[in-house]
């Protein structure tokens, strides 16, 4: 699978780095050299990875760039899988691969109404999943999990309304990760203290 | 006569219709009685399945997969518990496996006898759903015997399934798999050479071996285009590759290959079926992973273990610790390839959880299939399709 790997990052050229992650092969390239290396897979006679299985969006907040696009490609013809992934940020667009695979063009429709990433030159670069008229990317990490306008039927004006969210009760976060058994890097509460003097 | 000119009519469909399967919403552009395009508005079921499971633990997350595709709930509870399993480094017990593709199967049939009736339904035949609904009551009894419930089972859990099956379920399955052959042949009987169900899917919505590749299709939909594709056999998970069994491919790519083939699967699967009843019966054994940091105690430990009750709340609450990573699993789910993708933080819920739902690329190419066919033809392939919205909305 490393010689698969090696051997798209020299024919095609369009990769900036290759993993061999439990089994599944994953490509990184920039959104500049992605058509490039997406129809190299799809076409060249040792990849063959005739259909795009899936496109979706990662969130990673903390990055600059801070979206993951990722592309799982399938070849039939060799039973291979492989993952391309691109990052990009709010302003940056990704060409849209639709030009390559038909079947990107609802994927990327999701990807852009989920998380706000652009695709350009998309046929049809509308909302899909959610509501007509909604505001927001409900799977980035700073949208909450309520949501910001909740739904009802008015009874006098006999048509359905949007309001804000009024929770009856706080939002309960629950975290049970547990500090003593490592991995997590957290400071319990009074614990800041002992930091200082140390 | 002077020229006149022909205006295309645009209609909506659904989304309350029988014949859209659910909460389908359609805009349709009409030249008098054909079809000149389509578009599928979606998201009327849309529920934020993926946002809420980032707010749950592993084991909370997967009563959410039931409710995706909700005629063939375990399928996807396995793409599920494989793809943390990946993550994890484990693998479930022999006996475990077993059930699993046991009921994988028995989902399947599951899935198949209520699309190819209600599609047998749009097309204008009653009687094959009631018939086909008595046979999943009595498939969903099994559902119930080994998870208290007839639909929404959680059974399939990551290291296993939940419980063993009870006794004397293996000795039931057998009769019921001796007269499901027959029930099938009727079935077909009533459809293979029905004049009006014919006329109704023999060369509508053709689709090409390329056209099938280039949208996305998996399952049924490229096997019925010729293709002979199928994760059981290519990528296989579990004891699939222990299993005899066909994979029947069509050679239109056409509605009446699609149904030939769905027909076609259910006698494979209950040929898997029986193989599994028959390994059952020698291969005894946990049902799944002994291990505490993972799968709960029995009650009956609980009562006299203190170290058991620890655990029983450990898990409950915190639940496990998932190394960080990324996997995309797949498994072949009765509509097609139902795909994972989980990333891992390493903490106890995951970072992303993305559901690839087969019916959502088979939907989309409904303009495709539909251009040029008349109204009528649209509903032949919607039923076709077998689109569940609780997977395509999410």
């Amino acid at each position: 699978m490393e010689e698969l790997g090696d051997y798209i990052a020299q024919k095609s050229g369009a990769t900036t780095g290759i993993m061999v992650r439990l089994g599944e092969l994953m490509l990184e390239t920039t959104p500049d050299k992605l058509i490039a290396l997406l129809t190299f897979l799809k076409n060249d006679s040792r990849c063959l990875f005739a259909q795009l299985a899936d496109v979706c969006g990662v969130d990673w907040p903390e990055r600059e760039k801070r979206f993951d696009v990722v592309y799982n490609l399938l070849s039939l013809a060799n039973n291979q899988r492989v993952r391309v992934k691109v990052a990009t940020d709010e302003a940056t667009p990704v060409p849209s691969a639709a030009v390559v695979y038909s079947s990107a063009t609802w994927f990327e429709r999701e990807t852009y109404d989920l998380y706000g990433v652009w695709f350009a030159d998309h046929p049809d670069l509308r909302r899909i999943l959610t509501d007509y008229g909604f505001e927001g990317h409900p799977l980035r990490k700073d949208f909450p999990l309520t949501g910001f306008v909740e739904m009802r039927w008015d009874d006098v004006q006999k048509r359905v309304i949007y309001e804000p969210v009024k929770l009856a009760q706080e939002f309960r976060r629950f975290d049970f990760l547990s500090p003593w058994e490592g991995g997590i890097e957290r400071i319990l509460p009074g614990d800041e203290k002992a930091t200082k003097t140390s | 006569m002077s020229d006149v000119e022909i205006k295309t009519l645009t209609m909506n469909f659904g989304p309350q219709h029988p014949a859209a399967h659910g909460v389908l919403r359609l805009v349709v552009e009409m030249d008098g009685e054909i079809v000149e395009r389509c578009d599928p508005h979606i998201g009327l079921l849309h529920r934020g399945t993926e946002k809420l499971i980032e707010y749950k633990t592993y084991l909370q997350a997967v009563p959410y997969f039931d409710r995706l595709d909700y005629v063939s709930p375990m399928s996807q509870e396995h793409a599920f518990a494989l793809a943390v399993e990946k993550l994890l480094g484990i693998t479930a017990p022999e006996r475990g496996q077993y059930i699993r593709v046991l009921f994988a199967e028995i989902t399947r049939i599951l899935n198949h006898l209520l699309n190819v009736t209600t599609f047998a339904m749009d097309t204008g035949a009653l009687t094959p759903p009631l018939w086909g609904f008595e046979q999943r009551e009595l498939l969903m009894e099994y559902y119930e015997g080994v998870s208290g419930s007839r639909m929404h089972a959680n059974y399939f859990r990551p290291g296993g399934v939940h419980q063993d099956l009870p006794d004397g379920m293996l000795d039931s399955m057998e009769g019921w798999l001796k007269q499901f052959h027959p029930f099938l042949k009727d079935i077909e009987k009533l459809l293979n050479d029905n004049r009006i169900f014919r006329q109704r899917t023999v060369d509508i919505g053709v689709t090409s071996k390329q056209q099938a590749l280039d949208w996305g299709f998996s399952g049924p939909m490229i096997r019925a285009a010729g293709i002979p594709w199928d994760l059981r056999k290519s990528q296989p998970y579990d004891v699939y590759d222990r299993m005899d069994f066909d994979i029947p491919v069509g050679k239109v790519g056409d509605c009446f290959a699609r149904y030939l083939v769905r027909i076609e699967e259910m006698y494979q699967s209950a040929r898997i079926m029986e193989q599994c009843v028959k390994a059952l019966r020698t291969i005894k054994g946990p049902v799944r992973i002994d291990d505490r940091k993972i799968a709960p105690p029995r009650r009956a430990e609980m009562k006299d273990s203190m170290e058991a009750l620890i655990h029983h709340f450990k898990l409950y609450t915190e639940g496990y610790k998932v190394p960080a990573g990324e996997t995309y699993t797949a498994v072949e789910a009765p509509k097609g390839e139902f795909g994972v993708y989980l990333v891992s933080d390493g903490t106890n819920k995951p970072y992303r959880c993305k559901i690839r739902a087969p019916g959502f690329p088979h939907l989309q190419a409904l303009d495709m299939m539909t251009r040029g066919h008349q109204l009528a033809d649209m509903s032949a392939n919607i039923g076709s399709l077998d689109i569940v919205f609780g997977e395509i909305d999410r």
